[in-house]
């Protein structure tokens, strides 16, 4: 356990030090590549000056409404393919076809229809995130154990307590799981839609400091771009280790 | 047309034929053939039959979540679904993972819309019955097979049914622990007056247990006879098995069973698994051990 931990901090720290040293040196023309510590310094100035939180906030707004939107339509939507077969027998060819159309292919469209502003970088984002928390809560949804279906109807359970207290939970696992790569897929097309036609958020921050000219800020937003999905995929474990956390319990 | 409760059955199995639909082309399964049943308030019934003869179902029929054609009858109101006058014990614990064992044994204690702090109590008493008050807070997967068990009878308690049905709840166990919960299900029918329903495909544990034995036929399961057992009481306060009521029951159950072994395995030497040749001194107890008649 230790001797993991102290190899990744030292595959960390050589890491870092190229980052370092290869600009310093020459090696690489620091120009295009700024050492890390003022990759570091500028981040702490953004940080400092509220600039950072600023662009952070106008993306997590962004994040958290299309991922909650992919969530709010894509689970009940998995819950009902996943338990009534002739359901998704309906749904799954549009679905399908649906899968298949990139999001960044769809961002002009949605630009079309509702226009530049905030809703079609937010309904792009949805797109991206809404397959995976579809498909893995259909896939959760069908791996539940008939066992427990049919001892929680043994128990006087209709359809309604059914998907309350047997189907969500029993998916929950495999629907966290969905979400997660989820807000995977949201950063990505967030960055994306962020590049084109925005004023604000760390995609933007990325983008327009590249055009002035700021590398070190461009190179402080893409590591603040990093640190801030990596944040989000931590909150999202946690609530998922504090919703399963039966599963852990077998392990002690 | 009114019979008196207490000599009306508790359960009345008439004419059930369930056929399981083939899939796409296939042909149907005739799993159960015309089975006709009673079974008496307060008794221990056990159903034993070759696996695959339709135990299963036909315990599934009882508590309504299963359906078949004909008739099941429950305290004198004809079965149309599941309900809360009927608690079913399933061989694989179907114990909900995310709950914990409290919450478990209040599964039914909530769908009977009770308010918590009473579900809670009577949880907590079924518990102390099984004796598992100390692993009120544990999830089923940190219980062994025998606790998990222990578990889904106090769930199936805890809402108190008039009729316990009960799918081989212990074959899945060692033998010690089986002993064991035998042992403490015997306790609990002494102490509740349960009817219940067992399905075993064991015959040393349908001796041990019922008052009463059906035998089903290989598929398309039939009931066979139904044997009376008659063994000297209480019979977990001595070596009951060792008693020649004990193996003269037994060596009749392993005749009747080994022929529908032998069709449903359509072996010419096949004999259960599980059961001993009997003893063949032992004939002249026969007689006592228990009365036979077609079912
Ligand atoms: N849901 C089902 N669909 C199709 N066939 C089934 C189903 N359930 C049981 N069967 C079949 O019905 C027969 C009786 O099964 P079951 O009642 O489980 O027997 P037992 O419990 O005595 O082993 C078996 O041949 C089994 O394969
Ligand atoms: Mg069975």
């Amino acid at each position: 356990m230790t001797r993991t931990l102290l190899t990744r901090v030292a595959l960390a720290a050589l890491i870092v030090a190229a980052w370092e040293l290869l600009p310093r040196s020459g090696v690489v023309n620091p120009v295009f590549l700024t050492p890390a510590s003022e990759v570091a310094r500028t981040i702490w100035e953004l940080f400092t000056s509220g600039e950072l939180a600023v662009h952070a906030r106008v993306s997590l707004v962004r994040i958290l409404e299309g991922l909650g939107l992919a969530i709010v339509l894509g689970v009940p939507l998995g819950l009902g393919m996943g338990a009534f077969r002739g359901f998704e027998r309906a749904v799954d060819a549009p679905l399908q076809a649906g899968r298949q159309i990139s999001a960044i292919a769809l961002f002009p469209v949605f630009i079309l229809f509702f226009g530049i502003g905030e809703l079609s970088k937010v309904m792009i984002i949805f797109w991206a995130s809404l397959w995976p928390v579809l498909l893995s809560t259909v896939a959760g949804v069908k791996g539940v154990d008939p066992v427990l279906v049919r001892s929680a109807r043994s128990m006087g359970a209709r359809r309604g307590t059914l998907f309350r207290k047997v189907i969500l939970p029993a998916a929950a696992p495999s629907i966290f799981t969905g979400v997660r790569l989820g807000a995977a897929y949201a950063f990505m097309v967030l960055v994306a839609a962020e590049m084109i036609g925005a004023n604000a958020g760390l995609g933007f921050l990325v983008l327009n400091s590249q055009e002035v000219f700021a590398i070190p800020r461009m190179y402080a937003a893409i590591v603040a771009l990093a640190a801030f999905g990596l944040a989000v995929n931590a909150v999202l474990l946690a609530a998922e280790r504090r919703a399963t956390a039966w599963r852990e319990a077998a392990g002690t | 047309m009114t019979t008196p409760l207490s000599t009306r059955p508790a359960i009345r199995v008439a004419h059930v034929t369930k056929s399981y639909r083939g899939a796409g082309a296939a042909p149907g399964l005739l799993a159960l053939d015309d089975v006709s049943l009673d079974v008496r308030r307060g008794e221990l019934l056990a159903l034993l039959g070759p696996s695959g003869c339709g135990k299963s179902t036909l315990l599934h029929v009882i508590g309504g979540l299963v359906q078949a054609e004909g008739q099941v009858v429950v305290n004198g109101a004809p079965v149309r679904g599941p309900g809360l006058d009927r608690g079913i014990v399933f061989q694989d614990y179907a114990l909900f993972p995310w709950r914990t064992v409290l919450a478990n044994v209040a599964f039914g204690l909530e769908m009977k819309g009770l308010p918590a702090p009473e579900r809670s109590r009577i949880a907590r008493e079924q518990l102390r019955l099984v004796g598992l008050s100390a692993f009120e807070d544990r999830y089923p997967s940190q219980l062994s097979g025998g606790m998990k068990q222990r578990v889904a009878l106090a769930r199936a308690l805890a809402f108190d049914p008039d009729v316990l049905l009960m799918d081989e709840p212990f074959a899945a166990l060692d033998a010690q622990t089986r002993e064991l919960l035998q042992i403490e299900l015997l306790r609990v029918w002494e102490r509740t007056g349960k009817t219940i329903v067992f399905v075993t495909h064991s015959i040393d544990e349908a001796v041990f247990l019922a008052q009463r034995v059906a035998v089903i036929t290989a598929r398309p399961g039939r009931v066979k006879e139904v044997l009376d057992v008659e063994l000297p009481s209480p019979r977990h306060a001595r070596d009951v098995r060792s008693t020649p009521e004990f193996t003269a029951c037994r060596h009749a159950l392993w005749e009747l069973l080994s022929e529908e072994v032998t069709r449903a395995s359509g072996e010419a030497s096949a004999a259960p698994a599980v059961a001993t040749p009997p003893r063949r001194g032992l004939l002249g107890a026969f007689a006592r051990a228990f009365s036979r008649r077609a079912a």
